[in-house]
């Protein structure tokens, strides 16, 4: 049979994000794909050179709003290394606390929105429902579920008293729980096994030599997390990577799906050692110099080049989103895949164009 | 050392010529670099590339200055997942990659009516560059 060229996405029922890709199908297995970018561009980089250096929190923030608060928190990173200003420990630990609720409504919805790839739809709208929890704790600490403008150069701008920080970690039990419930349903069932198990495989070597990031290169097996190098309180709490070894669709699933518990239990750990204690240092002055800025989002290393030249604006905002370096090892695991397993394979890499095309 | 913020500085930048891009890469390939990505910025009448690599969340990078108008080699040969970013600066600030294993040709995000390279101060006409590669 002829080679056939499809068009996939930029819409795609499937898809919960306008990826376009150009796939070269012989019958129905996937023989090449290249990706077509563009669809939400905004430069919001650009952006930098006529807002000051405050004011782009609120852009980077807007870069995603499923990670807003870890786009503003590695952006601050970096402004606060050019201005050398010290972040007070309290506003160190509350920054773990808003990351790692980010993750876990971020995994959750990923999760949900994998069920709903291969039509199990009622496991969907279970991971959806627990994610709303997530979403109130987020609306009632940060004053909005999804954009958590939270992040100010120095240190954070809201504090979480002990009455809420107890209703918090009471939702964290009912979460964990729930959860849990979920964990043989999603992770032992024949039909999600059948669609994930020895799919989209990328070997540890491969995943490394094409840049992956986050939960799709730990899944092959590189035990490598931004966490680690210890920004805000992460040095004080307790915390090893989660990997798995099959590098499939199925251990990049299990891989998130544990994440989430790690999650709650690094926001435990970080309202235990909490200090008391002021939230922001205000710098003075301006940035000057050059700052790579490096942080572990949901989905994986995000990093950000800044340039400023001691003047109210910056000379250069680089962002490099996680999803951008995951892209070409989805190009890797698409060729040789059924037709049917593309949108799987392109969910397992936890897309966010929003991210890649800024 | 493990940092998640690097000051960058000529101590920890390691300056390089296009020339010598490759043969650079390809030594940190060999010592188990992960490359995580290129930045650039407009200098004017240049563009400043750096290329950022991580060795066991160890960051090094490379500073590679390219006149405007000038070619510099793609390193999509040693490691190919940089033919993404080196399309985006393509077409963001027109430096031409000599040896892209797959060329845009500068529409991976922006459509024929954008004129000028959007992300230099001063933009490049990106029309003309596409006619006279044509």
């Amino acid at each position: 049979m002829a080679r056939t060229v499809l068009p996939f996405g930029p819409q795609h029922p499937v898809l919960p994000e306008p990826l376009h890709l150009t796939l070269t199908v012989d019958d129905e297995i996937v023989k090449e794909a290249i990706p077509k970018l563009g669809y939400v561009h905004r430069g919001l980089e650009k952006l930098a050179e006529i807002r000051d250096h405050t004011q782009m929190i609120q852009i980077v923030e807007r870069v995603c709003g499923i990670c807003s608060f870890l786009h503003a928190l590695c952006y601050c990173q970096g402004i606060e290394a050019l201005m050398k200003a010290e972040v007070p420990p309290r506003a160190k630990y509350l920054r773990v606390v808003w990351a790692e609720l980010h993750r876990i409504h971020s995994h959750l919805l990923w999760l949900g929105l994998f069920a709903d790839a291969f039509g199990f739809e009622s496991l969907f709208m279970q991971f959806w429902r627990i994610r709303e929890r997530i979403m109130d704790v987020q609306e009632a600490t940060a004053g909005n579920r999804v954009i958590i403008s939270t992040n100010v150069v120095g240190g954070v701008k809201k504090d979480i008293d002990k009455e809420m920080e107890k209703w918090i970690l009471e939702t964290l039990v009912k979460v964990e729980k729930e959860v849990n419930q979920l964990k043989t349903t999603i992770l032992d069932d024949y039909t999600v096994k059948q669609r994930t198990v020895g799919i989209g495989v990328i070997s540890k070597e491969k995943a490394y030599e094409l840049g992956a990031a986050g939960p799709t290169l730990r899944a092959s097996g590189i035990a490598q997390d931004m966490r680690q190098t210890g920004y805000a309180a992460y040095p004080e709490l307790d915390f090893t990577p989660v990997v798995e070894t099959d590098g499939d669709s199925y251990a990049r699933t299990v891989c998130r799906f544990n994440e989430i518990l790690q999650a709650i239990d690094l926001v435990r750990q970080a309202f235990a050692k909490m200090p008391e204690g002021e939230l922001a240092f205000k710098p003075k002055g301006l940035p000057s110099g050059e700052v790579v800025s490096r942080v572990e989002q949901p989905r994986g290393e995000v990093l950000y080049y800044i340039k400023a030249n001691g003047k109210k604006f910056l000379d250069r905002l680089r962002i490099r989103t996680p999803t951008f370096a995951n892209i070409p090892p989805l190009l890797e695991m698409l060729p040789g895949c059924d037709l049917a397993d593309v949108p799987i394979l392109i969910l397992t890499i936890d897309p966010c164009i929003s991210c890649t095309e800024r | 050392m493990k940092q998640s913020v690097v000051v960058l500085d000529a101590a920890n930048t390691k300056e390089c010529t296009s020339e010598n891009i490759i043969s650079v890469t390809k030594k940190l390939k060999d010592g188990g670099n992960r490359l995580i990505t290129l930045s650039s910025a407009d200098l004017g009448d240049s563009i400043d590339i750096l290329y950022h690599f991580d060795l066991d969340l160890d960051l090094a990078d490379i500073r590679v200055n390219v006149p405007k108008g000038k070619k510099t080699p793609s390193i999509a040969s040693v490691y190919p997942c940089a033919f993404l970013v080196e399309n985006e600066i393509k077409e963001h600030f027109g430096v031409d990659f000599d040896g892209l294993p797959l060329d845009f040709a500068g529409m991976l995000y922006l459509d024929e009516e954008v004129q000028k390279t959007p992300f230099c101060k001063i933009g490049i006409n990106r029309v003309e560059t596409q006619k006279q590669e044509a």
